[in-house]
């Protein structure tokens, strides 16, 4: 318990430092920023009860706010991201899995529900993230487009992490 | 009320989830405004220090580049200098004007954070209210226009870059002092467009457009960059212009900011006019 609290303080931390000192500065023609401290969210254990979700996803949201002077924006994204987590999971993955209570890792899942697995939660994340940030329905297609374009690239930055960490997937 | 009760806490989960996602969109529109005073942003003291932090441990790497641009700088007000006290001994003047005193004072500051691919762009230079910086001073470095501070902690402070669809700075064409206003056009970080400017007047491809002064924050004639392509939308009488900023955005290191010493004094004029 106090050991899964320090593993996941660290992270929390750790992947802060990487978004806001290191992946805000990639700057792909100024068209793509990925956003790879979602992987917060994705990897928090299945039995985690639902007000710790929602209160670690908004802290997360909420200190990248502070960092980038977007305040609300990327609470209001984490926080939705938290909220449908449960249901993504139920749509990909067998109820005895989740309830075995596994973390939703690249080496617990495999790669195919990993991925399907990130995909969905990334693309809903950018896209609430990028038209809260346009704040309008001005220029609808360039907001998608710069949607698409940095969550193919949070998607890779995701993946090739666990493939990284676990090196040992088939 | 017990039935209610029991209601909410068996739905806790959407409850909680839409006050969390209620009190994020409360944040968006009320801070969604150019000039948010809030606690959170990067001009307070422990995200100011981290990025400061990091900003100087990154310096190393563009030591010489900036080396380059800062000796550029030099040489050019060298020259102008040299052309002043030519003109000076040519035309020596008699008596000193003890009245007139430069309206404006210039503090250099170091870039700490800063984005170019936002909607709306923020800059975080390392000064703050104990070196005199305030809100509505701009920002600008060797090759032109950079933006307007916004917030002030007492080390730090953040300002609305030029790449901000919210920021709109008075601008002319120096070739015929046309004045129009220019906003970035949210696309591109080196184009922005100026606006009204009327289509009977002659614009060519590389004028120089530069600040006007008429926004009291900016000195007249500080370079803004240079038109890049027009045209005319029909149904308008104004011109449609892209001007190529002159600021690499992606590169600004070193900067001045612009304090206006008359500036409340010129607000105060002008705001006796309003409801003649």
């Amino acid at each position: 318990m106090i050991k899964d609290f320090v593993k996941y303080a660290i992270m929390f931390v750790v992947l802060v430092l990487i978004q806001v000192l290191i992946l805000n500065n990639i700057q792909f023609s100024g068209f793509v920023n990925p956003y790879v401290y979602i992987l917060f969210i994705l990897l928090l254990p299945f039995t985690i009860p639902g007000y710790l979700l929602l209160g670690l996803s908004f802290l997360l949201g909420i200190s990248i706010d502070i960092f980038n002077n977007t305040l609300g924006i990327h609470a209001g994204a984490t926080v939705l991201l938290g909220f449908l987590r449960p249901g993504i999971a139920n749509l990909i993955l067998s109820r005895e899995f989740i309830e075995k209570g596994n973390t939703p890792n690249m080496k617990q899942l495999g790669f195919a529900s990993f991925l399907k697995y990130t995909v969905i939660a990334v693309f809903i994340h950018h896209l609430f993230l990028f038209y809260a940030e346009a704040f309008s329905f001005e220029g609808f297609f360039q907001t998608l487009l710069r949607c698409v374009l940095s969550s193919i690239f949070s998607i890779v930055i995701i993946l090739a992490s666990q493939f990284i960490l676990f090196k040992n997937i088939q | 009320m017990r039935s209610l009760l029991r209601f909410l806490l068996r739905n806790y989960f959407l409850m909680m989830f839409l006050a969390l996602e209620a009190f994020s969109l409360v944040m968006i529109v009320s801070f969604n405004n150019y000039q948010r005073v809030s606690f959170f942003n990067s001009s307070n003291n422990f995200v100011g220090a981290v990025y400061g932090r990091f900003s100087s441990f990154d310096d190393y790497f563009s030591l010489s580049r900036t080396n380059a641009q800062l000796a550029a700088e030099n040489a050019s007000l060298r020259k102008q200098l040299q052309r002043r006290i030519m003109l000076q001994d040519k035309y020596p003047v008699n008596r000193p004007d003890t009245v007139a005193a430069p309206a404006y004072i210039f503090t250099s500051a170091k870039v700490i954070n800063n984005s170019v691919n936002k909607q709306f762009n923020y800059i975080t230079i390392n000064k703050g209210s104990r070196q005199g910086i305030k809100p509505d001073m701009g920002i600008i470095d060797a090759d032109g226009v950079v933006g307007v501070i916004t917030n002030v902690s007492p080390n730090y402070s953040t300002g609305l870059s030029l790449l901000s669809k919210r920021l709109s700075i008075p601008a002319k064409i120096t070739k015929n002092n046309y004045f129009g206003s220019l906003v970035w056009d949210g696309e591109h970080y080196n184009t922005a467009d100026l606006r009204e400017i009327p289509f009977h007047i002659i614009v060519n491809i590389g004028d120089t457009v530069v600040t006007s002064g008429y926004s009291n924050i900016f000195p007249e004639g500080i370079m803004i960059g240079t038109i890049k392509k027009f045209n005319v939308e029909s149904g308008t009488n104004f011109y449609n212009i892209k001007v190529e900023l002159s600021t690499n955005f992606k590169t600004v290191k070193f900067v001045e900011v612009v304090q206006n010493i008359k500036r409340d004094e010129l607000i105060k004029v002008e705001s006796n006019n309003v409801g003649e």
